[in-house]
């Protein structure tokens, strides 16, 4: 804008010089499609809500979401197949955005993440019907007080949030973006894309409201707090470099680069500038991820929020998370290699053994999901601090297997109820395996999965990140991986030992017999847990080619 | 001509598979599918012997390779078979006399509801026996190993619902681990010595090897052979194994599988020409196992148990001319070739006996039967006078020579030797006698009651008191039964004149097992001599004792030695103070440890992360305040450690 002022006479913000002409900027529309789509899918969406008649919003609103998502996925893998994951990879949208393998391959995963998100988010068949119509797990009207008359008025009028589905596509469109971002202000721009729905969506819940908005409020207040770091970090990371593009600050640390602005003369070259700068973006990172010691959020807020936003939120967040946070450690700072690792080596240890021991007195089965989710935080970094291509395609195949697990848990958690809603509390779950012998067994299996036992997609994936890390010289982050590993087994088996091998509460929970929906959610699940743990080669191999950043 | 030995292996195996996998449809023709690829091995077979017949001594041996089973860098494993005289005779013998006995069971088990299921097991006991004699390697003898003893355990089980029968067919199974552990840890030794286990490089190269290695490899394979033939340590599962059907115990408990250990030893000749201890160990094992078994035949009533008690002994013989050398190879394995015959003769005549009998086993329930079954008489009798080596029968030119060779091992060896091995002819003698007095003549004692006297209260009562069967009409088997009995008379006749003349049987297996003559101390006219006054002293002593006098219907209760022979030579007795007791104080004292040490310090570290839980679960005390003042304070950490790790 400085420029054209001085260009020009007077200009007014909206006119340019005589003689100028604004550049347009130069958009590679088609390698951005799969986020363009979902974003206006999104869009679309709230209009549906305002001219829609609340009867048929529903099916609209999830048959949009599913079409939008769809059509993202298959713009994904034409995009792949045409090369732009590997030889044709590229940065695009005038150097804020990269579209190469990792991108692409994040990007395919968190789209099916998301379309399995939309089915449990649409599930209607789980809670009792509501005065005749058929209502999910969202709140009626969420803006109304918990236990008021607004609330009882809307659920007589069978009033549900269909808004959710906008939300989740909205949230679906930053998360594309995070991963792919190539730029310290688009990182920051995606990041609060897909912060805010999810914020919403957490609040959201029908049954237990004020735990629900609780959930919500923390999750916001932190958040805020968390990208205040990551704003702070840019600006220094600016003021070093003069320039917030990845590249350009890879540039400037390796030395490449030694034009500086003479408005930052002072500051540009700072090492101090740089560490911190790095640190708290890379922090900012570690939140969203929910690593020790920022990882305070996640059980309050995986138990508060709707079960099935929690199972979107605990798979498509940490893959989005887990793909920033890859590229700027690879791409941004691979010259502070040695600042760096050893502070994660830090992080990785504490958020294993953090994770895995205070699981351990878990009551609650979703906090114990979400103590589990830490502790393969942890697990996921000790594949990204392996900082070299096997590092990023295992953590590429670990985020994978690990989503998938993560949606069948939590919607196997939808499923066992009682009069108060969800049965959540673990003692409930005794002697489930009596039951419903097939629903405690296909929970077994996630639980498996998440043990890392063989035959399962987590064994798979752990294998995958502790052999890059070891083969990367971090052996002794391995072991405490492994003893972490061990010690998470405890929590997990007795799971199942409760489900199996203890007798069946008088007043124990009842398993609701879902629709299709939930059905094709968990069935996805455990097909691709069983797939990718008993044939991962060709996944392996996909994570692989897939597992060089473009600069 | 080479493809043909995978014929060999496979039309039994194609039985057993279509008959273990065919469903009832085949109920009505699975025997006579069976018995005809049993038949069809044998004439395969014969025309393989005639082929081999047609060429040289040294140019008979034929190989033929089927398929690289694990073809791995330095490591070569092939499904390859070598067909030569020594597997030549197997082959033979076990096609068959496995054919003549599929012919005997389809009259034997024709009221058995599950025969088809009992000819499918047959026929896959001839493929694994087969697969065993017929390999071009140690490894996968092995499989036909472990493939017999799968068979012989189905089949000594296959009464099933018999409690006796499931705990003989485990009691099989568990003490043949013991023999088989010995032949794969005899594999892995073969393996880092030769650097591979299949019998050319191997036998070759046996030479090269130190005496050690060798010693160990012997061991292990005697080990083995102790296994699966039933000799002394590892003897304790063929007596009971005659819980199986009769045809059973005459096939694979008689005439080949337990005969496996003889050709393992045979076929391993050049491993145990380098190795004299080891060489010592085979012969003692073989020696005592010819007393043991003898001993025990003396006193047992249950025909089959009796004449499993023989078999054991018979094998010894061989075990003991196998552990001789190269002088006693090919007597071992003559004199496994007739055994084979007069063996399952008398086998399936004691088949035939009880087939008369209601299922009767208990020779004191017999007397007198020559009158109502003379085709099974005529041929038990023949059979008889071939074991105890009639002159001019099979038996006494087959142990005759183990006898001469024997005492050709020269110096107080040599005499101990030939000494136990005549004292074996002469107890042979008698409990044979023992055996044909108290069936076929004296009273018949079937017809008088017998019930629990106050004096043996350990005696059953017959199977007519128990109400179980009628009293018995004894009566002549079907042809479908007799044929095979004939049969293999004559071959229990005829067999070992055919052998010896000309020493036709030696010079046959002489390019294989090699051969030398022994040099007894005393002219082979007087062993001769001596091992025909043993036989007539051992029938004389029998028929003193059964043949002047009535048999009891009740067992005396005998000296000490008759009732420690009644009970095995207390072998179960042995079993079950040394290793069943032993065992059970070693698992209750590691049960000890697991549960105090190894599980006290599992407990200990669960409790332990528990507490360290219960601690840091506080700290999610539900409060945002607290929650951002972790991350500030987290932040400052990383911050901090970051700038210090760039200051060191």
């Amino acid at each position: 804008m400085s420029a054209l002022v001085a260009a020009g006479g007077v200009p007014g913000l909206w006119t340019l010089a005589d003689g100028q002409k604004l550049q347009a900027p130069d958009i590679e529309y088609g390698k951005l499609s799969p986020t363009l789509i979902v974003l206006g899918a999104a869009a679309v969406g709230v209009v549906l809500e305002a001219f829609l008649p609340r009867r048929s919003r529903h099916v609209a609103q999830v048959f949009l979401a599913l079409l939008g998502l769809a059509a993202a996925f298959a713009a994904v893998v034409g995009l792949a197949a045409s090369g732009a994951g590997s030889t044709k990879a590229q940065i695009a949208g005038m150097g804020a955005l990269a579209v190469d393998g990792p991108a692409l391959f994040l990007q395919g995963t968190i789209l099916l993440v998301g379309i399995v998100g939309v089915i449990t988010f649409a599930e209607r068949r789980l809670e009792p019907r509501a005065h005749g119509a058929p209502v999910d797990s969202f709140a009626a009207q969420p803006a109304s007080v918990p236990g008021g008359e607004g609330e009882q008025m809307a659920v007589k009028a069978g009033w549900t949030t269909s808004e959710v589905f906008p939300l989740l596509l909205f949230a679906v469109g930053g998360m594309l973006l995070f991963p792919a971002a190539n730029d310290l202000l688009l990182l920051f721009i995606a990041l609060e894309v897909f912060s805010l729905p999810l914020y919403l969506l957490c609040a959201l819940a029908r049954r237990r409201r004020l735990l629900s908005q609780e959930a919500a409020v923390k999750y916001f207040l932190l958040g805020a707090f968390s990208s205040a770091f990551l704003l702070f970090g840019t600006a220094l990371l600016y003021g070093y470099a003069g320039t917030v593009s990845y590249s350009g600050i890879a540039r400037v640390v390796s030395g490449a680069d030694a034009t500086t602005d003479p408005v930052l003369a002072q500051t540009t070259g700072n090492d101090a500038l740089l560490l911190i700068g790095g640190a708290l973006v890379v922090m900012g990172l570690l939140f969203k991820v929910g690593a020790v010691p920022f990882h305070m959020w996640t059980p309050d807020v995986y138990q508060g929020a709707p079960t099935p936003v929690t199972g979107f939120m605990a798979a498509a967040t940490k893959v989005a998370a887990f793909g920033a946070l890859l590229r700027l450690l690879y791409v941004v700072l691979p010259g502070l290699r040695w600042d760096w690792r050893p502070v994660m080596w830090g992080v990785a240890i504490l958020t294993m053994l953090a994770g895995a021991v205070v699981a351990i007195t878990q009551t609650d089965i979703k906090r114990l999901l979400a103590y589990s989710s830490i502790a393969h935080a942890g697990f996921l970094l000790v594949g990204t601090i392996a900082t070299s291509k096997d590092g990023i395609s295992s953590v590429l195949f670990y985020l994978g297997a690990y989503s998938f697990v993560t949606l069948g848990a939590f919607s196997v958690v939808t499923l066992v109820r009682d009069a108060g809603g969800e049965a959540t509390h673990l003692s409930k779950w005794a002697g489930l395996g009596r039951r419903s012998p097939l629903l405690a067994g296909v929970f077994a299996v996630f639980l498996l999965a998440f043990a890392g036992i063989p035959l399962t997609s987590g064994f798979a994936g752990k294998f995958a990140v502790f052999k890059a890390a070891a083969e990367g010289g971090a052996g002794a982050l391995v072991v405490v991986g492994v003893i972490a590993s061990a010690i998470a087994a405890f929590f997990y088996l007795r799971v199942i030992v409760l489900m199996f091998f203890s007798e069946p509460r008088a007043d124990g929970p009842s398993v609701a017999v879902p629709s299709v929906l939930t059905s094709s959610a968990i069935a996805v699940g455990v097909v691709v847990t069983i797939v990718l743990g008993v044939a991962p080669q060709y996944f392996l191999e996909l994570a692989g080619h897939a597992g060089v950043f473009v600069r | 001509m080479e493809s043909l030995i995978g014929v060999l292996v496979g039309a039994p195996l194609l039985g057993a598979a279509v008959l273990l996998c065919g469903g009832k449809a085949l109920d009505r023709a699975g025997h006579w599918l069976g018995t005809l690829l049993a038949a069809a091995s044998f004439v395969v077979g014969a025309v393989l012997f005639f082929g081999m017949l047609g060429r040289a001594g040294d140019d008979r041996a034929m190989h033929s390779h089927l398929w690289s089973w694990i073809p791995v860098d330095g490591f070569r494993a092939d499904v390859a078979f070598q067909l030569d005289q020594l597997s030549m005779t197997f082959v033979l013998l076990i096609t068959g006399v496995g054919t003549l006995i599929h012919v005997y069971s389809i009259g034997y088990m024709e009221h058995d509801e599950r025969r088809r299921r009992f000819f499918g097991y047959l026929n896959l006991f001839l493929a694994a026996m087969l697969l065993l004699v017929l390999a071009d390697n140690f490894l996968l003898l092995y499989v036909g190993w472990e493939g017999v003893g799968l068979a012989s355990y189905l089949l000594i089980g296959f009464w099933q619902h018999k409690p006796s029968a499931a705990t003989a067919a485990k009691k099989a199974f568990l003490v043949n681990r013991v023999g088989d552990a010995g032949l794969a840890i005899a594999i892995f030794l073969m393996f880092t010595t030769f650097g591979s286990f299949a019998f050319a490089p191997v036998l070759a190269n046996a030479g090269d090897a130190s005496e050690g290695k060798l010693t160990a490899i012997g061991l292990m394979l005697l080990l083995a052979a102790c296994g699966k033939s039933a000799q002394v340590p590892l003897q304790s599962w063929l007596g009971d194994a005659m819980e199986g059907p009769t045809p059973v115990s005459a096939l694979i408990h008689a005439a080949t599988m337990v005969t496996a250990g003889v050709y393992l030893i045979t076929r391993s000749g050049a491993i145990f020409n380098g190795a004299p201890d080891a060489q010592l160990a085979v012969v003692v094992v073989g020696a005592v196992t010819l007393l043991f078994g003898a001993i025990v035949g003396c006193a047992k009533d249950d025909i089959k148990k009796a004449l499993a008690g023989s078999t054991m002994s018979q094998i010894g013989y061989m075990i003991l001319a196998a552990g001789l050398g190269p002088v006693g190879y090919a007597f071992a394995i003559m004199h496994l070739v007739t055994h084979g015959f007069f063996k399952a003769g008398l086998f399936l005549g004691a088949g035939s006996v009880m087939h008369g009998m209601n299922d009767e086993v208990d020779m004191r329930r017999y007397g007198g039967l020559r009158k109502y079954m003379p085709v099974t008489f005529v041929t038990f009798g023949l059979g008889y006078l071939a074991i105890i080596g009639f002159p001019g029968l099979s038996g006494f030119f087959s142990k005759d020579q183990i006898i001469e060779a024997a005492f050709g091992k020269g110096g107080t060896q040599g005499w101990i030797l030939g000494g136990v091995a005549l004292l074996g002819a002469a107890i042979t003698a008698y409990y044979m006698t023992r055996v044909m007095i108290m069936t076929f003549f004296g009273e018949e004692r079937w017809r008088t009651e017998r019930t629990p006297s106050p004096d043996r209260p350990d005696v059953e009562p017959a199977a007519s008191v128990r109400g179980e069967h009628a009293e018995p009409h004894p009566h002549e088997s079907p042809g479908v039964m007799t044929i095979p009995m004939i049969v293999l008379a004559i071959g229990s006749v005829a067999a070992g004149a055919v052998f010896k003349l000309g020493d036709s049987f030696v010079n046959w297996l002489e390019p294989v097992t090699q051969f030398e003559h022994g040099h007894p101390p005393v002219s082979a006219t007087v062993v001769t001599t001596a091992t025909i006054v043993a036989l007539v002293i051992g029938v004389g002593a029998a028929w003193l004792q059964y043949g002047r006098r009535p048999v009891p219907a009740v067992a005396p209760r005998g000296n000490l030695l008759t009732r420690a022979a009644r009970r095995d030579l207390l072998q179960d007795d042995f079993n079950h103070a040394v290793l069943v007791t032993g065992g059970t104080h070693l698992t209750r004292s590691l049960v000890y440890t697991d549960n105090k040490v190894v599980d006290g310090a599992v407990n200990g570290t669960a409790a332990a992360f528990g507490g360290l839980s219960g601690r840091l679960r506080r700290v999610q005390n539900g409060f945002a305040r607290t929650y951002a003042v972790s991350m500030f304070g987290g932040a400052a950490v990383l911050i901090a450690a970051t700038l210090l790790m760039r200051a060191v």
